[in-house]
């Protein structure tokens, strides 16, 4: 079901530092069948409290769920679902490639051309990190990739919104954030049909 | 004063009102047990089965509108708790369970009896707790009985190592807020939603209210029939919702679904509106969702807003406390009579009976719950576990008050009948409570009719006896080519003789003019009893729409002689 209208979508959310609130997401997520494309976990401006930007692919009806059940959490302050916004979005990746002395000054270069940085040297590799969007991660990764690709690491994406006010709990974080425990903000319930499936 | 973390949680439980635990100690838990024995203002009824705790701590809460509170050992102990926080979970019913850990120093060594219960409970609690620090065990209960009660009600565990429980002693102290920033039950419904929910039940010329659980747990049952009164809207109950309007008021239009009555499923089709209050548009009421009330606007009420859109698109979702919005939209709606379409229900009410019971030589189940109706004036609670017997208990009891059927609905658990009736029991003293169970799920819990015995629990209990799973067996026949492969237990026990091992009143009716007799000796007996009724064996539920299918492909009864139920 819901195969039509994929896409992803990029879902902010401020949680509680609680043990085991990265369980009570990973375990949500699985056992309402979302899938999550990539997962980022950080601290906060705010003592006590992590954000964690998710990349979920699914159509609409599948992210409204996400969110909505990710808000249930008790852990879980805040939940924003930023993809229509204007945001920054930023990944960071480590790419291990294999470098001879004689291929070396060319990977050199093109890192530059991507401002990426080396940052580790070795007798038959080279380190190198890279910072920006995703295609730009993909592109230098293909470039990279005749020379011999030993390890690739990457932290998944990290998102703002651009220009708005901090980020406090009492913030709206992006247009359509799920306050609906507090307001009752009818716009925000409208949604898209659910999928059909076979009897149980 | 000083306290250990096990006496903190019975000073806690007092603070939050608790009068009785269903439990069972062990190695992990005894501290708290030490401390619970000097705390006589807390009852604990003693199980044989974890299960039966927190099954029970479901019946008495759905019993008494209270948390219901179960306690546990470690590992095995808490692990026979899941299936009765799974049902509570899904039929969001208030429960806070304790649970004992190995002390911290041995978690994460395979210590004996060491389960990760709070991994295992995750997905079948609302929320849950591992307490690490003696300081955190006052607010852990504090927020547990604020999470299990509000909103959409759940189950709630603590889970507490033992040298937490006995171990360093701290000044108690009793929280006087909550901070769960995560937290925000939603209150009253935005009045726009309100408005706009009036409007279409104005405009409406077909509506129908779906009422669900939600109008029992929001105690929103006289605002439910000063709404249907005023607009003249027929009331259909979900299994969970029966009894928010008595089933004798003229506006009761019975159970929809798999094995409702087939007039309220085809007012559902015909209706061009339909108010879901509280309820969540379960598989087993709306068939296949494409034809589910194809001509009708969606007003859906709801405290959870991840309900909506869930199965069902709703044109209007109303967020909130349901009582609240009940009351809001009792004021805006305008008072209508829909006297053509209550013609129409009237009809299909008379070209429908689906209550209807046929003469026959054996006896029939069907007849058993009708007569029970009738002996007990349909003022009994009805505790019910899955099956053949749920079905007729709801179809064919004449509930007349809120929160008197109470049964494992979205979990469906088999055995559920005989701890939540003893729950049922101990929380409404003054009520007589009939257990209906199958033969089948009376053999999963059996065990506590000690529990019954040794406590005097009151409770009446009513095995439907076809020695079969007949639910399972029915779909064999109807869907598996008949082939009634692992539904027949050919060597049932003799439950007479197992109650009076017990110690308590057995009696076997067999005949269809023994069954009021019966039904009435049981209730002059003080203290629980249990009626072996043997049913005809190869009896069916219907109407039936089977699984995936829409009302359009409803089974109804085969045409016979017989009364009307």
């Amino acid at each position: 079901m819901n195969d039509h209208n994929e896409q992803q979508h990029t879902i902010i959310a401020l949680v509680q530092d609680r043990p085991g609130v990265l369980t009570r997401v990973a375990s949500l997520f699985r056992r309402r069948g979302f899938n999550i494309a990539s997962l980022a976990v950080g601290a906060s401006e705010q003592p006590g409290l992590s954000r964690l930007t998710f990349v979920v692919t699914g159509d609409q009806y599948t992210v409204e769920q996400a969110t909505r059940h990710l808000d249930k959490l008790v852990d879980v302050v805040k939940v924003s679902n930023i993809s229509g916004e204007d945001v920054v979005a930023r990944e960071l990746a480590l790419i291990k490639v294999r470098a001879t002395p004689s291929s070396r000054s060319e990977i050199l270069e093109m890192a530059n051309l991507f401002r990426a940085k080396v940052v580790d040297v070795g007798a038959r590799s080279l380190v190198v990190e890279i910072t920006g969007e995703e295609d730009k991660i993909d592109a230098l990764y293909h470039l990279l990739r005749p020379f011999g690709i030993l390890e690739l690491m990457r932290t998944g994406r990290v998102a703002m919104v651009r220009g708005k006010a901090g980020g406090r709990i009492s913030d709206d974080v992006g247009a359509d954030s799920i306050t609906i425990g507090r307001n009752g903000v009818a716009a925000q319930l409208a949604g898209s049909a659910p999928g059909h499936y076979e009897g149980v | 004063m000083e306290m250990t973390g096990a006496e903190i949680i019975c000073e806690s439980l007092l603070r939050e009102g608790v009068d009785t635990i269903f439990g069972l100690p062990g190695g992990a838990v005894l501290p708290f047990y030490g401390a619970l024995s000097g705390y006589p203002a807390l009852r604990h009824i003693l199980v044989r089965h974890e299960q039966a705790a927190a099954m029970a701590a479901d019946g008495y809460a759905r019993a008494t509108g209270k948390v219901g509170v179960c306690s546990a050992t470690s590992g095995p102990g808490a692990t026979n708790l899941v299936t009765g926080l799974a049902s509570a979970q899904m039929d969001s019913v208030p429960i806070v369970c304790i649970t004992g850990q190995v002390p911290r120093p041995a978690i994460g060594r395979d210590a004996f009896q060491e389960t990760d219960i709070t991994g295992i409970t995750l997905p079948v609690t609302k929320h849950n707790y591992l307490v690490m620090d003696v300081r955190d065990v006052a607010p852990a209960i504090k927020e547990a009985f604020y999470i299990a009660r509000t909103g959409r009600p759940g189950p709630v565990l603590i889970d507490v190592p033992k040298d937490i429980l006995a171990g360093e002693k701290i000044e108690f102290e009793w929280p006087e807020t909550i901070d769960l920033p995560g937290y925000n039950p939603p209150g009253e419904p935005d009045p726009q939603q309100i408005a706009a929910a009036a409007q279409l039940i104005d405009q409406s010329e077909r509506p129908v209210i779906l009422a669900g659980h939600g109008v029992l747990i929001s105690r929103a049952w006289d605002e439910l029939r000063q709404l249907a009164e005023k607009a003249q809207i027929p009331v259909i109950t979900t299994l969970l919702g029966i009894g928010s309007l008595p089933t004798d008021h003229v506006l009761h239009m019975g159970m929809p679904g798999m094995h409702g009555m087939a007039y309220a499923s085809l007012a559902i089709d015909r209706s061009d509106l339909v108010i879901a209050l509280g309820a969540r548009f379960d598989d087993r009421v709306t068939g296949r969702l494409s034809d589910f009330a194809p001509h009708a606007k969606i007003i859906h009420f709801d405290v959870d807003p991840s309900e909506f859109n869930k199965n069902v698109v709703a044109d209007v979702p109303v967020l909130g406390d349901l009582k609240a919005g009940l009351r809001a939209l009792v004021n805006r709606v305008n008072s209508n009579v829909h006297l053509d379409w209550i013609k129409e229900t009237d009809n299909l009410r008379a070209e429908h009976p689906s209550l209807f019971i046929r003469k026959s030589d054996v006896l029939l189940p069907q007849q058993v719950l009708k007569e029970l109706s009738d002996e007990t004036n349909g003022e009994s609670i009805i505790v019910t576990g899955v099956g053949q017997h749920q079905m007729w208990a709801a179809q064919h009891y004449g509930y007349k008050e809120p929160n008197s059927l109470i049964t494992s609905g979205g979990s469906g658990a088999m055995g559920f009948e005989v701890p939540a009736a003893l729950g049922a029991k101990v929380g409404r003293p003054d009520k007589t409570v009939w257990s209906i169970a199958g033969d089948g799920g009376f053999q999963m819990t059996l065990c506590d009719l000690a529990t019954a015995v040794e406590n005097n629990i009151d409770v009446k209990y009513a095995i439907l006896n076809n020695g079969s799973l007949g639910m399972v067996r029915q779909w064999q026949d109807f869907f598996y080519d008949k082939d009634f492969f692992s539904t027949i237990y050919s060597k049932n026990p003799d439950f007479v003789k197992l109650a009076e091992a017990y110690g308590i009143r057995g009696i076997r009716v067999t005949k269809q003019e023994e069954v009021a007799g019966a039904i009435q000796e049981a209730m002059e007996t003080p203290g629980p009893v249990v009626v072996d009724f043997v049913v005809k064996e190869d009896e069916f539920v219907y109407p039936m729409i089977p699984a995936g299918e829409s009302v359009h492909e409803m089974l109804e009864e085969p045409e016979a002689e017989g009364v009307v139920g």
